[in-house]
């Protein structure tokens, strides 16, 4: 066995146990965390497979901003723990026709490709290019049309996100920065010149 | 120079060459912790001297042991918990913390070669390095069960995730110029005839601005240390934390804070490239001593800001972070391709 292999075994079987952790654990933080860890023992799977950028883009993105924010909204959830049992147990037969449905699909599909597709050659390796530079020029070139499109739902779905959760409310009294940095002194400070008051007959 | 050792080490297969990793490992990680003792002394120091006092000047000559003497007071106090905190977690966030800040190093290119793991993505790993850190302070504000560890927690949280963002653009916009996210690639495409004209702190002025500023606010670093506030909450999120587990905490700060620096030369100051032009000898020679040189620049920043500029107030950092910066990263994100597509800038020799 070679020490790839071995690597591929320990990070897919800390993958498949922090997977099931999620689910299973009862502390919603533990649970966040044991995704985090999931998807950072598949990003190591996938540099094993050479797929350097999918593995950094995955850390990078879900990681190191996705699960952050999952983190800040569950840790300042009081999540009460046995009500979510009970729900658990009320999902579980539609949790379990989903994943039976997904597992058919996939098995459907590498049953099929193993039919069809003949094993291709590494492409980047063929072109002498590096992974990434391989990824970057077809993403760019034979694939922009789908790129930008992708680019431009992201977009709208990020602006919509805006609306949807904007609350005006009446009432509050906010600070406004950009007025606050324009204030000159002469707004809130008077120097005003007056006479010394003295008594009459003393020295001031 | 480390040639023959390599090759009697590599000699013996897999299990040299792990060794040999490992010694490399080694040769940056501690340097990289004296570094932080050392840097935290000329930190106090320098403000010191700003602040027209003395800094340590008791231990040792010039108080230069007195970073060691902190290490020591911290490594011997007594590691306490509290009763209410979350037992795995609490120990574990400290090491969370530390395990990125000492990996981002890996990439970091100090010469030409003289680099540790020369790698193809470096800079996409370096950015995930750094995002990973932010779950150590996570951790440790949560696991405390502490309401001011909480909030610092929170702080760091939404401004490291708000400051990443114009971090990450300015970034792309060296990728684009340079073409590559090797950064050893990245400083040769600096590489130029004209010395430090040729660098990208001059068509990416404003992003080497945002970039460092940045760098400041993700490593919550004065005047954005709003996490750890210790006007309003205390300590922020090592409020909890004693001894060794709060000195953890401590040198992943400093280890990102250098690193940040390296990285500010490396990507916006043609690293280990000489300012002069090549007639001049031994000062136009490229080589690491610019590199270091550029870093202990950088590093300085943190001091002159730290004494000199009092403290943002919260939601002036998010202002800044999303109103001001990432509306102007954006913008020179397209100025900057339309550099490379019209070749205003030359890359490389």
């Amino acid at each position: 066995m070679t020490f790839e292999l071995v690597c591929f075994y320990v990070f897919a079987a800390v993958a498949a146990a922090a997977a099931l952790a999620v689910i299973s654990v009862r502390n919603p933080v533990v649970a966040a965390l044991s995704l985090v860890l999931t998807f950072f023992s598949m990003a190591c799977v996938w540099l094993l497979a050479d797929a350097e950028f999918l593995a950094v883009a995955l850390v990078l993105v879900y990681v190191g901003a996705v699960m952050v924010l999952f983190l800040f909204v569950v840790m300042m959830l009081d999540i009460e723990l046995v009500p979510l049992r009970e729900t658990a147990s009320r999902f579980l037969p539609i949790g379990v026709a989903v994943a039976a449905v997904m597992l058919v699909e996939m098995l459907m599909l590498i049953g099929v490709r193993s039919l069809k597709v003949e094993p291709i050659a590494d492409p980047a390796a063929t072109a002498g290019l590096s992974n990434i530079e391989w990824l970057a020029r077809s993403l760019f070139t034979d694939y922009l049309l789908p790129f930008e499109v992708a680019a431009l739902i992201l977009t709208v779905g990020l602006i919509a996100a805006v609306p949807l959760t904007l609350r005006h409310r009446v009432g509050v009294k906010k600070q406004n920065p950009s007025r606050q940095v324009q204030v000159r002194r002469e707004d809130r400070l008077r120097i005003i010149k007056m006479a010394a008051e003295t008594k009459q007959g003393e020295s001031p | 120079m480390f040639d023959p050792l390599r090759d009697i080490l590599l000699g013996y297969g897999n299990t040299g060459l792990t060794v040999w990793v490992l010694l490399k490992i080694l040769a940056i990680a501690v340097p990289v912790i004296i570094t932080v003792a050392m840097f935290v002394y000329w930190e106090r120091k320098v403000i010191g001297w700003m602040h027209a006092r003395m800094g340590p000047n008791q231990i040792g000559p010039l108080g230069l042991l007195q970073a060691f003497a902190d290490v020591f007071k911290l490594l011997f106090k007594e590691v306490l918990r509290p009763d209410a905190a979350n037992k795995t977690m609490f120990f574990l966030a400290p090491l969370i913390a530390l395990v990125p800040a000492l990996a981002a190093w890996a990439v970091v290119p100090f010469d030409a070669g003289v680099v540790l793991s020369n790698l193809n993505v470096g800079l996409l790993f370096l950015l995930a390095m750094t995002s990973m850190g932010v779950y150590g302070i996570i951790l440790a504000g949560w696991a405390s069960n502490s309401r001011y560890a909480m909030l610092g927690a929170m702080r760091a949280a939404a401004q490291t995730v708000s400051y990443e963002i114009a971090m990450g653009f300015a970034l792309v916009s060296v990728l684009i110029l340079s073409g590559s996210l090797n950064l050893s690639e990245i400083v040769l495409a600096q590489k130029g005839s004209k010395g430090l004209l040729d660098w990208f702190w001059l068509p990416l002025l404003p992003m080497f601005v945002i970039y460092f500023v940045s760098g400041v606010a993700e490593t919550n670093r004065a005047p954005f240390d709003v996490a750890e506030g210790e006007s309003e909450i205390v300590a922020g999120f090592h409020v909890e934390y004693s001894g060794s587990a709060f000195a953890i905490f401590f040198l992943a700060e400093y280890a990102n804070m250098i690193l940040i620096a390296f990285l500010a030369s490396v990507l916006f100051l043609g690293g280990w490239l000489s300012p002069f032009p090549e007639s001049w000898g031994f000062l136009g020679a490229p080589g690491w001593w610019w590199t270091f040189a550029k870093a202990f620049f950088f590093s300085f920043f943190y001091l002159w800001f730290r004494a000199s500029f009092p403290r943002y107030r919260y939601d002036q950092i998010m202002r800044l972070g999303w109103k001001v910066f990432i509306p102007i990263t954006i913008v020179w994100v397209a100025v900057a391709a339309c550099m490379k597509y019209f070749g205003w800038v030359t890359i490389g020799a």
